[in-house]
């Protein structure tokens, strides 16, 4: 079993294969499942995810709050127009991530990726890229365990919780996670994917979690979008053979430490950053009905 | 490691908006429904902490009454779970409470009919997984990162053996274990983390031990 991004690299390259081969062969041994079993249980969280993203971009979703919604479908059109200055793939997978979170915002169903909070940017940033790379099912499946061996990583080594270590620990994974699989869905090597990773993740460094009214919502479905772009760039730097300076194990590890030292108004409580604005508190008032000056 | 499972990272699938508040929410609700054994006539849910705070914009009340109904997280039925429950006929009390728990995320939840009640007190820990803390007055402390095995039971001699022999036939191995009682030679309560889920055939054969007088498993 790999403990961290490093042995995770050495196993897939030592046995000359895939990272979500790596992935896909430790949850048989694990959970002692066939191999299609596993394969089957992912397919199935795929479709959750492919479900998700077409609802956001064509119907008019809508939280209960009315704080979030319609802005997937929103760029969707923009994109349409041509007009758009940071490309297709990109605002592609924007549109898309923030589809994902405004479905979860709504209530609908989504797959946690690895949280709800982020879990627009694993779906995103895939059903973009299947535009360009035509993908086969498998490889679609396959991009999802390599996304979830990093994430495995994080969660084991550091945290996926908002509560616990800030965004940083939600989109800041998602990112990182996403970056990592594009790099192997593009053809790209174990270490370059280590890379993406890393560098990813660095640009997510500190960011708090500082939800409105406490909901999953506001700044959430935006982090995702910005998630999304991160991770692509990261993913191209990676492809071009850029490294990160810190090793991917080390950057995980300082952003455990980081989520350590976050005052706990910035650890998903609602009483700080964007939560604490005054429209912030406008809003959480209006949406619970409670007066201001009780706040 | 905390997680052992891909499928704790890509996943659950799940009705949004919150896999702690909302997830976490239905399970703790469904693992009540489970502990009853069948459909309740009443329900009285206590929320602490930040579900207290935010439970109603995070559908932490239709989630845990969707639980309660039997639905999993990802059922779509949670979303008008009030209404459904209202049109069966159980009675949902629901209070948000000022008491500091030890958890932010934590409910109490009273469910029962004519005949019998029970009281499950669960917190939310992250990512959808949950801890189940009291179980009628029984503390327990179940990780909820391992499948596990509820058995209410006599509290007489063999009764570890008997599910211990039962287990290990079907080469179940047990992670963490924990006996507790209100009373000498009343009820009791084994608590039982297993490695891997437990499949019908050896919950039946628990459940046929004279000794048990009930049986829940928890899933993974």
């Amino acid at each position: 079993m790999f403990r961290n991004v490093a042995e995770l690299i050495e196993l897939a390259v030592s046995k000359k294969c895939k990272i979500s081969e790596i992935m896909i062969q430790q949850e048989m041994d694990v959970t002692g499942r066939s191999r299609e079993e596993v394969l089957g249980f992912m397919d199935r969280n795929l479709k959750v995810m492919e479900e998700a993203v077409l609802r956001g971009i064509t119907e008019d979703v809508r939280s209960h709050s009315g704080l979030t919604g319609g802005d997937g479908k929103l760029l969707q059109t923009y994109i349409k127009s041509g007009k758009s200055l940071s490309g297709e793939l990109m605002l592609d997978a924007v549109s898309k991530a923030m589809a994902t979170n405004e479905v979860n915002a709504a209530m609908g169903t989504i797959c946690a990726t690895p949280t709800a909070g982020s879990a627009g940017v694993v779906p995103g940033t895939l059903f973009a890229l299947k535009e360009k790379l035509n993908p086969t099912r498998e490889q679609m499946i396959e991009y999802l365990f390599a996304a979830g061996a990093f994430g495995f990583v994080v969660a084991n080594n550091a945290s996926i919780s908002g509560a616990a270590g800030g965004c940083q620990a939600e989109v800041g994974s998602a990112t990182g996670m996403a970056a990592a699989a594009i790099v192997e869905l593009a053809g790209g090597t174990p270490s370059q994917s280590a890379e993406a990773m890393a560098i990813a993740l660095k640009n997510m460094l500190g960011l708090v979690c500082d939800p409105v009214a406490g909901l999953v919502e506001v700044p959430c479905v935006k982090r995702n979008a910005m998630g999304a772009s991160n991770a692509i760039v990261a993913a191209d730097m990676a492809l071009a053979g850029i490294v990160s300076r810190i090793p991917c194990d080390e950057v995980i590890d300082a952003m455990y430490k980081i989520g350590l030292t976050m005052p706990s108004a910035l650890r998903e409580t609602a009483q700080g950053g964007l939560a604490a604005t005054p429209t912030g508190r406008e809003l959480e008032a209006k949406i619970f009905g409670i007066p201001l000056n009780e706040k | 490691m905390k997680y052992k499972s891909v499928f704790d990272i890509i996943g659950p699938i799940m009705i949004g908006p919150s896999s702690s508040h909302t997830a976490g929410a239905a399970r703790i609700g469904r693992v009540a429904r489970s502990l009853f054994g069948r459909k309740p006539k009443y329900a009285t849910i206590s929320f602490y902490g930040s579900f207290a705070k935010t439970y109603r914009g995070h559908g932490t009340d239709v989630a845990i009454v969707g639980g309660i109904l039997d639905y999993d997280t990802f059922d779509t039925r949670i979303v008008d779970a009030l209404t459904i429950a209202k049109q069966e006929g159980i009675q949902i009390t629901m209070s948000a409470e000022d008491a500091v728990t030890d958890h932010p995320n934590t409910a109490r939840v009273i469910i029962g009919d004519e005949n019998d009640k029970i009281e499950v007190v669960g917190i939310s820990i992250g990512g959808g997984k949950i801890e189940i803390t009291e179980l009628n007055g029984f503390a327990l402390r179940l990780s909820g990162n391992h499948p596990a095995l509820l058995i209410v039971h006599n509290d007489k001699y063999g009764a570890i053996a008997g599910v211990a022999n039962i287990l290990a036939k079907h080469e179940i191995n047990i992670g963490h274990m924990e006996v507790s009682r209100k009373e000498k030679g009343k009820e009791a309560l084994m608590v039982i983390e297993i490695d891997q889920n437990a499949d019908e055939i050896i919950i039946n054969e628990l459940s046929s031990l004279p000794i048990v007088q009930q049986v829940v498993k928890i899933h993974d």
